[in-house]
């Protein structure tokens, strides 16, 4: 990491709470920019509720989240439309508008900033569908769609805007292992060739063996690991030896 | 604890008129802030203003055949039929006009917004239109707020149109009143105030169902199960507070406008 100033996120004790169950217990985490970090933890740990306050879709209780240096955990909904504007996410089931068609749902956010001209947003559309090899779908509405399609044509849709973070929540999740890997791949690609900063929420391993800079481990409402790939692997630590390994302490 | 919040319902209630009231605000300062995409206006009108034609066209054929009869029946015993058009006018115009189309529409839009909205809260559409930087009350709300208040009036129009085209038809052909006296009746004791009345209170109406629909769609949870719970209360709720506001519309715009008198 090179100084304070080159981090694109800065989170600082943030906490959340639904009802009385303690979600987020004062996560720290800063993620410089261009960098792609896999945050890892057990399902319903709370790694999809960090990524939505990550774009202001959840207010957090308490702490800090900066983007390039602006405060936005009390931001209202219109202040944080140009937040918002620099940073794609990828719903974990894809989320597309399924009253519009597959080429529409891409189209979206560009119609929405004012792209009027529809050679352009044909050509896009095109280059996007394209990365994520869903050449001829154009037309298809999302209910035709398999899970995997869906996720891809969502994955256009959030990076069709050239975003300078993605946030990708479980990308790879129920996909079989050759669209998964055409995911990773593409994530990678991403990141080299337009410094694309990503956080990737996953539980997948070869994913995260595959796409990660850094990895951070979510446990109990906090950062319980944060380092390099290397780091993940060599460590020692029962917890992270048990998620890497894929073991539980249940007794059969 | 102090009132209102030792009472849940009251408590309940109070957030809800609140929510409402948020929902109603944000929606007027979009529009007057011109973030209106016209597009999706003119689609929901035709969804909403168009669709809802035969629905509204069918009530109010059947209500002002229905009342036309019944008004015979009782006022030719007191050899006052000529009397059934006006009687048959003023109360579609001022009370059966807006409320029946109000209800109808409420039934047939409401539950539709709601629905769809709901769904789309539930497969995070909704959250997804604001990842990208869209405003779920602009892109959802402000259409279908302009359309309906662009509809409803003329919906209310045509129910009012059709009711007494009937209300005609079956007092001169099948009940044989006199169609001269009818409509000389029926015209002169129908102002234009008695008009106002009818689209001020559809006016209002498509306020309550589209605000109650959108509200009840935006607060969807728990999937399917929440969908139809809010579809069913988006119904119920709008419904309801139809009834309700038209009495005190009623009362209101009687001072306004004091039913009587013909010239």
């Amino acid at each position: 990491m090179s100084g304070l100033q080159d981090n694109l996120i800065e989170v600082r004790d943030l906490r959340q709470k639904f009802g009385q169950q303690d979600i987020l217990r004062g996560v720290n985490l800063d993620i410089p920019k261009g960098e792609t970090l896999v945050l890892l933890g057990q399902s319903g740990g709370g790694k999809s509720v960090f990524l939505r306050h990550l774009i202001g879709l959840i207010r957090p209780l308490s702490g800090s989240i900066k983007i390039e240096g602006e405060e936005i955990a009390h931001l209202s909904e219109r202040e944080l439309e140009p937040v918002r504007r620099k940073i794609g996410m990828l719903f974990q089931d894809g989320a597309l508008f399924d009253s519009l068609t597959v080429f529409d749902n891409v189209a979206f956010p560009l119609r929405e900033r004012g792209e009027r001209n529809e050679k352009v947003i044909r050509e896009k559309v095109a280059r996007a569908l394209e990365l994520v090899s869903l050449q001829g779908q154009e037309n298809k509405m999302p209910v035709n769609l398999s899970g995997g399609m869906r996720k891809r044509a969502a994955l256009a849709r959030a990076i069709i805007t050239d975003p300078s973070c993605i946030l990708y929540d479980e990308p790879t999740a129920g996909l079989d292992p050759i669209v998964s890997d055409t995911i990773n791949r593409l994530i990678r690609r991403l990141q080299s060739q337009l410094q694309v900063t990503s956080i990737v929420v996953t539980h997948d391993m070869i994913s995260t063996n595959h796409i990660a800079d850094r990895v951070a481990l979510l446990r109990e409402g906090r950062i319980h690991f944060n380092g390099s790939l290397e780091k993940l692997h060599s460590s020692t630590d029962p917890v992270i030896r048990d998620f890497i390994e894929g073991r539980s302490h249940e007794i059969d | 604890m102090k009132f209102p919040y030792s009472f849940p319902l009251t408590r309940a209630f109070c957030l809800y008129l609140g929510q409402l009231a948020l929902l109603l605000g944000e929606t007027f300062t979009s529009i007057f802030a011109g973030r209106i995409r016209w597009r999706l206006v003119l689609h929901q009108i035709v969804e909403i203003g168009f669709g809802s034609q035969a629905v509204v066209i069918i009530t109010g054929i059947f209500t002002g055949a229905v009342f036309t009869a019944q008004i015979f029946f009782q006022f030719n015993a007191l050899n006052m039929s000529t009397a059934v058009g006006p009687v048959v006018s003023i109360a579609m115009f001022r009370e059966l006009g807006p409320v029946l189309t109000g209800l109808m529409v409420a039934g047939r839009v409401g539950a539709a917004m709601s629905a769809e909205i709901g769904t789309m809260k539930v497969t995070e559409q909704i959250d997804a239109l604001r990842a990208l930087a869209v405003n779920p009350v602009d892109y959802l709300v402000v259409p279908r707020a302009v359309a309906m208040m662009i509809s409803m009036p003329l919906l209310v129009g045509e129910c009012i149109f059709f009711s007494l085209s009937a209300s005609y038809f079956v007092a001169t052909t099948i009940l044989n009143v006199n169609s001269v006296f009818f409509l000389q009746h029926m015209w002169s004791y129908t102002h234009n105030k008695d008009m106002v009345m009818a689209t001020t209170k559809g006016f209002v109406f498509a306020l309550i169902v589209v605000f109650v629909g959108c509200q009840q769609g935006l607060t969807t949870s728990n999937g399917a199960v929440g969908v139809g719970r809010s579809t069913t209360e988006a119904v119920v709720i709008s419904s309801l507070s139809i009834l309700m506001v038209n009495f005190f519309l009623t009362m209101a715009l009687n001072i306004i406008f004091p039913a009587g008198g013909h010239y």
